[in-house]
């Protein structure tokens, strides 16, 4: 909010030394640029310290001792780590099994998505069939819904088939993509025809196109999917909550959200300490897989 | 594709035909996981949904057909109809914030700037949108305390008195905008950093030549050029935020009373606290229409406004 206020400052200033073109250039070239230059700096400066200091803070206070972790002053850097509170949030909830099913669920979905994504994404890209741009209409359309509105019926649905309280019924569901259908079509768009044309005058036919030369060369494409999925199921709060009832089928949010209900205000390091260690694999996805996620999440807006 | 391979017609008609034969039956095997996927888990339960609406169900007891009895209370229902009320301000406030922040860091990260700085700082915007809501409102729960959280800690330094940031109305629809905006606004930065990037150097000189700069040369330069990616960006925006839970769910459950409940809050708990399914479907639908009419408006918003280059 303050780098706005600033922004929108500096913006005025700049406005206003506006009179000729000639007083104009002159300012900018002594004056101005480095007062813009300041004010910009400092916008971006405390703007990088709100994004960061909340997990700075995060970070430092599970590295504080449980008794003292709401002590003030509050610590942003962990000088004296402590590593109490991650050997106390091991022993209040089964860390290992709620890795274990996030660490499912979410590999599944993602494998899910990439190859169901994959071969219906080429369907519509490369392949000829009646009705497809009606079908592919119905795909998109069905980004439009969102999840709070069929969750209902499909918690009825998982009962019916008897897979309440599994994780099956946060992965079955996730499968089917519409974004990363509509991902891996572009995908195949953009791949040139002369590939499928050679194979075709060798006598291919249309599933050896797609298997000997498209579907290796797909892996990029795939990897995108993969990745948003990733971050998308592995930080799902919503499906869980209602999908999954006993503990042993929670997946790490859920169980983080009852640690602290569970623990309130008393001994805050050994929540944060459970924060700390589900952002690792989120960390891991940003530190080697950050461009590829920048790819996949600005994608919809392009076209 | 097959248009081209059916040229030559006389000779090469009898393996065209066949190609395409096998080309439709691939076609489906393709297409089947997606889309059987897809009625079972999306369609059959968007008309389940649209049924349900017109019935009390409580899954125990055999469903009842109310007729509209089930939207009417959405008029009725005080908790219903300000948590509403409660979406539409929130979505409001946390749009702007979210599009203002993320326009005003992107244009800053133009212009001259070291190469490691621009690439550090578009990390840390992006960074808050790969953690979970879930585990970002835990630690900002902390952080918003009243006696011991390091954002009262850091006003009494400038003599600010403590906030009730979660037990004040006013107060805790606050913490649930700023933690919403503080993990978001990075999508949109994201969006408006590609947009920026792509205008070209020359309009930017074109403009400083004219004497257009600053602020003059951002509304009549930037923003034109821009304009797609504000309103596809602001749909986005809209959309996400009309459907915010994990936030409100984890900071304030709600409270107090009902100042920081929401529609898919009300959903969550209608259905699966007061096991009242058709009321939860209806609101659902509401919601559903909602986000339709902004698309819709999208569209016809681009149509007018938007200035395609």
């Amino acid at each position: 909010m303050s780098s706005q206020t600033l922004h929108t400052g500096t913006d005025k200033d700049s406005g206003s030394t506006t009179g000729t073109p000639a007083t104009h250039r002159r300012s900018r070239r002594r004056g101005r640029p480095a007062a813009g230059t300041v004010g910009r700096y400092t916008a971006l400066a405390v703007a990088a310290a709100l994004t960061l200091g909340p997990v700075l803070w995060t970070l430092s206070t599970s590295l504080r001792a449980p008794s003292e972790s709401f002590n003030l002053p509050p610590s942003f850097l962990p000088i004296n780590p402590d590593f109490t509170a991650y050997q106390e949030v091991f022993r209040q909830i089964n860390v290992g099994l709620l890795v274990l099913n996030s660490a499912l669920v979410t590999g599944l979905i993602a494998l899910g998505q990439m190859a169901s994504a994959t071969l219906a994404g080429y369907a519509f890209a490369r392949l000829d069939f009646r009705g497809k741009k009606a079908i592919f209409s119905l795909v998109l359309a069905t980004m439009m819904v969102p999840v709070q509105v069929t969750i209902v019926p499909v918690f009825m649905l998982i009962r019916g088939m008897g897979l309440s309280d599994t994780l099956l019924a946060l992965i079955l569901p996730a499968i089917p993509t519409a974004f990363g259908t509509f991902l891996m079509r572009q995908y195949f768009l953009g791949l040139p025809n002369d590939f499928a044309e050679a194979a075709a005058l060798d006598g291919a036919g249309p599933w050896r196109i797609f298997r000997s030369v498209y579907a290796p060369l797909a892996v990029p494409g795939m990897a995108i999917v993969g990745i948003l999925a990733f971050n998308f199921h592995w930080n799902e709060f919503f499906r869980p909550l209602i999908l999954t009832i006993s503990e042993q089928n929670f997946t790490l949010p859920l169980g983080l959200v009852t640690l602290q209900g569970n623990l309130g205000t008393g001994s805050i390091s050994v929540v944060l300490a459970g924060v700390i260690l589900s952002m690792l694999p989120a960390l891991v996805v940003f530190i080697f897989g950050q461009r590829t996620l920048r790819e996949g999440l600005t994608a919809g807006a392009s076209k | 594709m097959t248009t081209t391979s059916t040229a030559p017609r006389q000779t090469a008609k009898p393996p065209a035909a066949r190609r395409s034969f096998v080309e439709r039956w691939l076609a489906m095997i393709f297409l089947a996981p997606t889309l059987l996927g897809m009625a079972l888990f999306t369609f059959l339960p968007i008309i389940g949904s649209l049924v349900l609406a017109f019935f009390r169900w409580d899954i125990i007891s055999a469903p009842q057909f109310v007729g509209f009895a089930n939207f009417a209370s959405l008029a009725e229902d005080p908790t219903v109809r300000v948590s509403f009320l409660n979406t539409i301000m929130f979505v409001i406030v946390a749009v702007i914030l979210q599009l203002g922040i993320a326009l005003g860091l992107a244009s800053m990260l133009q212009g001259r700037m070291p190469s490691w700085l621009r690439v550090f700082l578009r990390s840390t915007f992006f960074f808050p949108l790969v953690l979970s809501a879930a585990s970002v409102s835990i630690f900002m729960r902390y952080m918003f305390n009243e006696q011991f959280g390091v954002v009262n800690w850091l006003l009494s330094l400038i003599g600010i008195p403590a906030v009730p940031w979660l037990t004040s109305p006013v107060a805790s629809a606050t913490v649930v905008v700023l933690v919403y905006v503080w993990q978001n606004f990075g999508f949109s930065f994201l969006l408006f950093l590609g947009a920026l990037t792509n205008i070209p150097k020359e309009l930017h000189e074109a403009a400083n030549l004219d004497g257009a700069t600053g602020w003059k040369q951002f509304s009549n330069v930037t923003l034109p050029l821009i304009s797609p990616t504000v309103l596809v960006a602001s749909v986005m925006a809209i959309i996400s935020a009309l459907q915010v839970f994990d936030q409100p769910y984890v900071l304030t459950n709600g409270g107090p009373g009902d100042s920081t409940r929401t529609a898919v809050l009300v959903i969550f708990e209608s259905a699966f606290q007061q096991l009242e399914f058709g009321e939860a479907s209806a609101i659902g639908l509401v919601l559903t229409v909602l986000i339709l009419a902004v698309t819709a408006l999208q569209f016809r918003l681009s149509r007018r406004f938007v200035f395609y280059q």
